[in-house]
């Protein structure tokens, strides 16, 4: 059994290697965001699973801080991202292009 | 199969990983590419922390690297985000370099010389912590190390965290001295982003009180609980549920000091016991140890948010 | 193998599946709301899978109980990632 779920943690890791390869390489800043979720996922899995094969239950909290930060990391490169403004910044939307953005438009974008 | 070729597999597959990670965060092309690259990568340095048996320092890389680095770095990266034309424009000069890559590639071969030059067993005392912890009455010896046997050390660290502050906020313009640092964030209050703040931040304060509480016997204590602590705090500025405090108010400054000062009065209080700056009786250590702890919680999480969050940029009436 | 364990390994092994679907997705998808789904959606349920695997084999409530919290914390952040991706992905899409 320990076999097995080390040897699904080096998969779980290649798979993320794999993602991340092209994910970095990415056009945007979105793709760069979407590493980091990658690696934060995947990342956790693999603790998880090597995690059980040692008898303590650190690994576990460890999962658990790591899930709590990458949900953090997360909001704050998609808040520091956007050289504007972020999703749901009404007055800042409209404060950057009230005359060349139309109405639906710009009402559609204020989630 | 057997189990030490996969697990050899499994490290190997870490470290190459890291190193990518590392090479690409290198060379980056905008900062904030670079920023992310760096955080992966002290996600990634947790998990081989963590492979090498060192939980508690897995939980502060996790914790400082994956959070608040990350995030002071990405301040400094939107304020530098302006100059960033310019510096990708300015020309390359690789005998800079050059240099750089021989200097590094110095430093490193001498640390790994050096380390594999240890001999086998590498000198230790390891032991002798493991078998003094149950003295003090926690089960683990990292805390014990770190609050009993070199707690000079914890204390000089928390009052480093605190002049490190000071030298933040002495880089405040002088109209704005006891303001807020930071801009005031405009966040959607029935968007997404406040939403799952709203549901992150209980759950994240109950986990970081129990990070204190089981880092007596078990990976964990009261530094990356504080450390979660101030991710939360940042991450309420971050949806608008909170706002930067005003540097010059009481309340903050007593937390800032209290983790110290208590830390400093336990230490005078075992001179008077007779039992040594910062000796504990044996019977009264693990609840001094625990005192002390909560207090630095809570100390270390608002040094830490202020920290990230920089010097005054607001006048204190600022509130928009 | 005890059935237990049987079963703990098919789902396991399920949920490396999906890691490693999510990851053919992120390389083969033509665009990057669409890439950010196949990673959001096959990693949270990958994650799920390998928490479901392993919960036969916690050591106590407490464990399974931290188990759970973890996949739930993955789903939230996830979903609430790739909303805000998302947005800020078309707007990059617009603004270039």
């Amino acid at each position: 059994m320990n076999e097995f779920l080390l040897g699904s943690a080096v998969l779980v890791l290649a798979a993320v290697a794999a993602g991340l390869a092209r994910v970095l390489r990415g056009p945007g800043d979105t793709e760069r965001i979407m590493a980091a979720q990658l690696l934060g996922t995947g990342g956790i899995a693999a603790l998880l699973l090597f995690g059980a094969t040692a008898d303590s239950t650190s690994a576990i909290d460890l999962a658990l801080l790591l899930a709590l930060l990458a949900a953090f990391a997360a909001i704050a490169f998609v808040k520091k991202g956007t050289t504007h403004e972020c999703p749901g910044d009404a007055d800042a939307a409209a404060a950057v292009a009230p005359a060349t953005v139309s109405g639906p438009a710009a009402g559609g974008d204020q989630r | 199969m057997n189990i030490v070729a996969i697990g050899l597999a499994l490290d190997l597959a870490f470290g190459l990983l890291a190193l990518a990670v590392a090479v690409f965060a290198l060379r980056a092309r905008t900062t904030y590419a670079a920023v992310v690259g760096f955080v992966s990568f002290g996600v990634l340095l947790a998990l081989v922390w963590f492979r090498l048996g060192a939980p508690d320092v897995a939980l502060t890389e996790a914790a400082i690297g994956g959070g608040l680095t990350g995030l002071l770095m990405l301040n400094a990266s939107a304020v530098l985000r302006a100059t960033e034309a310019a510096a990708a424009a300015e020309p390359r000069r690789p005998g800079v370099r050059l240099v750089a890559l021989l200097a590094a590639a110095t430093v490193a071969g001498g640390l790994a010389a050096a380390v594999l030059a240890l001999p086998s067993p590498a000198p230790t005392l390891a032991p002798l912590a493991v078998a003094g912890a149950p003295a003090t009455g926690l089960g683990n010896p990292v805390a014990a190390t770190l609050m009993a046997f070199r707690a000079t050390d914890t204390l000089l660290e928390m009052v480093v965290l605190v002049l490190a502050l000071v030298g933040v906020w002495s880089l405040t313009r002088d109209d704005l001295w006891g303001g807020r640092p930071g801009r005031r964030h405009q966040a959607d209050s029935k968007g997404v982003l406040v939403f799952f703040a709203r549901l992150l931040l209980p759950v994240g304060v109950v986990f970081a009180v129990f990070l204190l509480f089981v880092g007596a016997d078990q990976p964990g204590g009261a530094f990356q609980g504080g450390t979660v602590l101030a991710a939360l705090w940042l991450l309420a500025i971050m949806a608008r549920l909170a706002d930067t405090p005003a540097i010059d108010q009481r309340w903050l400054r007593f937390w800032l000091i209290a983790g110290p000062a208590v830390f400093v009065a336990v230490g005078l209080a075992g001179l008077a016991f007779g039992v040594g700056f910062l000796g504990y009786p044996e019977p009264w250590a693990k609840p001094i140890i625990l005192a002390v702890e909560i207090v630095k919680i809570v100390s270390v999480g608002v040094t830490l948010a202020l920290l990230v969050a920089g010097p005054p940029m607001r006048p204190r009436g600022d509130d928009r | 193998m005890t059935p237990l364990q049987i079963l703990s390994a098919v789902l396991i092994g399920a949920g490396v599946f999906f890691f490693v679907a999510g990851t053919v997705g992120l390389l083969r998808f033509p665009d990057t709301l669409t890439r950010l789904h196949a990673l959001t959606k096959a990693d949270n349920l990958g994650i799920g899978l390998i928490v479901l695997g392993l919960l036969p084999f916690a050591a106590n409530a407490l464990v399974a109980l931290k188990l759970i919290l973890i996949w739930i914390l993955v789903l939230l952040a996830s979903s609430t990632v790739s909303q805000l991706a998302g947005f800020a992905a078309r707007r990059e899409g617009r603004q270039r």
